[in-house]
């Protein structure tokens, strides 16, 4: 699982260091399938993923997936952007599936089971867990709580809850009390590392209608 | 044919949002109606990337990467805004909570499915995003959109051709040529624009229609 929303909350370090890590065949989890050359394309372009969850690969600057798509060189499992989110969180939450009205009657329900609850139509989602949760927050202290800033915070909470083994990266590491307790937003239970890098994020370019 | 133009369209939208009413506004058209909403409600536009209380562009120089919308431009938060995580945004959205979101539309049908995530091309890459969890989650669901294409097929059908993004979803409906209602006994229509009769509207639309027209003090309610 990698965090961000476009590149807004993206561990542009972190995946550098996946791909200097050299691991491949990997299922990435992500709502986009990355922008221009850093970051999640970066990664795609270096050949390592097998296929990725998302909900939105299409945007103006997604050349790297679109050219990986068209060429059948990537597997893509298109999900509504609730149901991704709300999978993450289930995953993250012990729940073994759920039933959502997203999607239902449309062709990204088909094959799935349904069932009308209260005269409304649910389709059946099953839970997407994760081994590793890439993620940024803004701060987080050495046992692993975290606060983040503005919308990069995104998925970043629900997928930290989602993995075996959640990586953040914060622009700083503070002392333990340093965090309100009151505020703050993922506990230190759901975070395994916390790596301290200090870069400002980047913006996407304007994205077309869709 | 004299017809409304976008920004005439999505100040007629911006009438329909009450004071108090919390509001997504989709991608693309629809962004347009935060331009038109009266200054004098205040109103809650939320954006499914995290934020609640959003507010319009920053001036030039002051973006911040960490402030952006659904369509990742960059934004600002008015006061007493609030960000969240991802779950939560869509809790708001699935669970009910919005009063109004505003889509844009390839097709909508006579039964209120929605068609505005697919073209349904073999060789287009899909993508959904937040779209059917709006379509099925807001209270209530507008669509905007011009009524024909620019073959001069009417996007109001019987049945949808394009792949559907919810069924039997959609309440009202804002187009360059009038307004329209989905009622269970099909598209009612509520304003025609000035100058344009009943019958040659219904001659545009192909899909069969009654004429309801609302009244003034009530355009507020759907």
């Amino acid at each position: 699982m990698i965090g961000g929303f476009g590149t807004a909350g993206m561990p542009s370090e972190l995946i550098d260091a996946l791909i200097q890590h050299g691991a491949r065949d990997l299922t990435i989890v992500n709502n986009n399938a990355g922008n221009a050359d850093i970051g999640l394309a970066a990664l795609l372009k270096a050949k390592r993923v097998r296929k990725i969850i998302c909900s939105f690969p299409r945007q103006t600057d997604s050349y790297v997936f679109d050219a990986l798509y068209h060429a059948g060189e990537i597997e893509l499992e298109l999900v509504p952007q609730g149901n991704l989110a709300e999978r993450i969180r289930a995953a993250g939450a012990g729940i073994g599936a759920f039933f959502t009205p997203t999607a239902y009657g449309t062709p990204l329900a088909e094959g799935k089971e349904t069932r009308v609850i209260n005269g409304r139509g649910y389709v059946l989602e099953y839970p997407i867990a994760a081994d590793f949760a890439l993620i940024k927050a803004e701060k987080g202290d050495r046992w692993g709580n975290l606060v983040y800033r503005k919308t990069a915070r995104n998925f970043g909470p629900i997928m930290a809850s989602a993995a075996k083994c959640a990586i953040a990266q914060v622009r700083k590491v503070v002392a333990l009390g340093e965090l309100d307790p009151e505020a703050i937003v993922t506990p230190g239970i759901f975070v395994q590392r916390v790596v301290e890098i200090d870069v400002p994020g980047q913006l996407s370019p304007p994205q077309a209608a869709a | 044919m004299k017809r409304f133009t976008r920004d005439q369209m999505a100040a007629r939208v911006a009438r329909d949002i009450p004071e108090g009413a919390y509001v997504n506004l989709g991608i693309g058209l629809p962004t347009m109606v935060a331009n038109h909403l009266p200054k004098e409600r205040e109103i809650f536009l939320h954006s499914e990337n995290g934020l609640l209380g959003m507010g319009p562009a920053p001036a030039a120089g002051a973006e911040d990467p960490d402030l952006i919308n659904a369509g990742k431009q960059p934004v600002t938060l008015l006061i007493g805004g609030a960000y969240f995580h991802h779950a939560d945004s869509f809790a708001m959205m699935r669970g009910g909570h919005l009063d109004i979101c505003v889509l844009g539309a390839f097709q909508v049908s006579a039964k209120g499915d929605l068609a505005n995530w697919h073209t349904g091309a073999p060789d287009a890459i899909p993508a959904v995003g937040g779209a059917m969890d709006l379509a099925i989650g807001a209270k209530k669901v507008y669509v905007m959109m011009e009524l024909l294409t620019k073959q001069g097929e009417s996007k109001l059908v019987a049945e949808c051709s394009y792949p559907v993004t919810g069924v039997n979803c959609v309440n009202r409906v804002f187009t360059d040529h009038g307004v329209f209602d989905v009622t269970p006994n099909g598209f009612v229509v509520r304003e025609i624009i000035e100058g344009l009769s009943f019958d040659e509207l219904q001659k545009l639309a192909q899909v069969p229609l009654t004429f309801e027209p609302l009244e003034a003090a009530s355009t507020l309610e759907a």
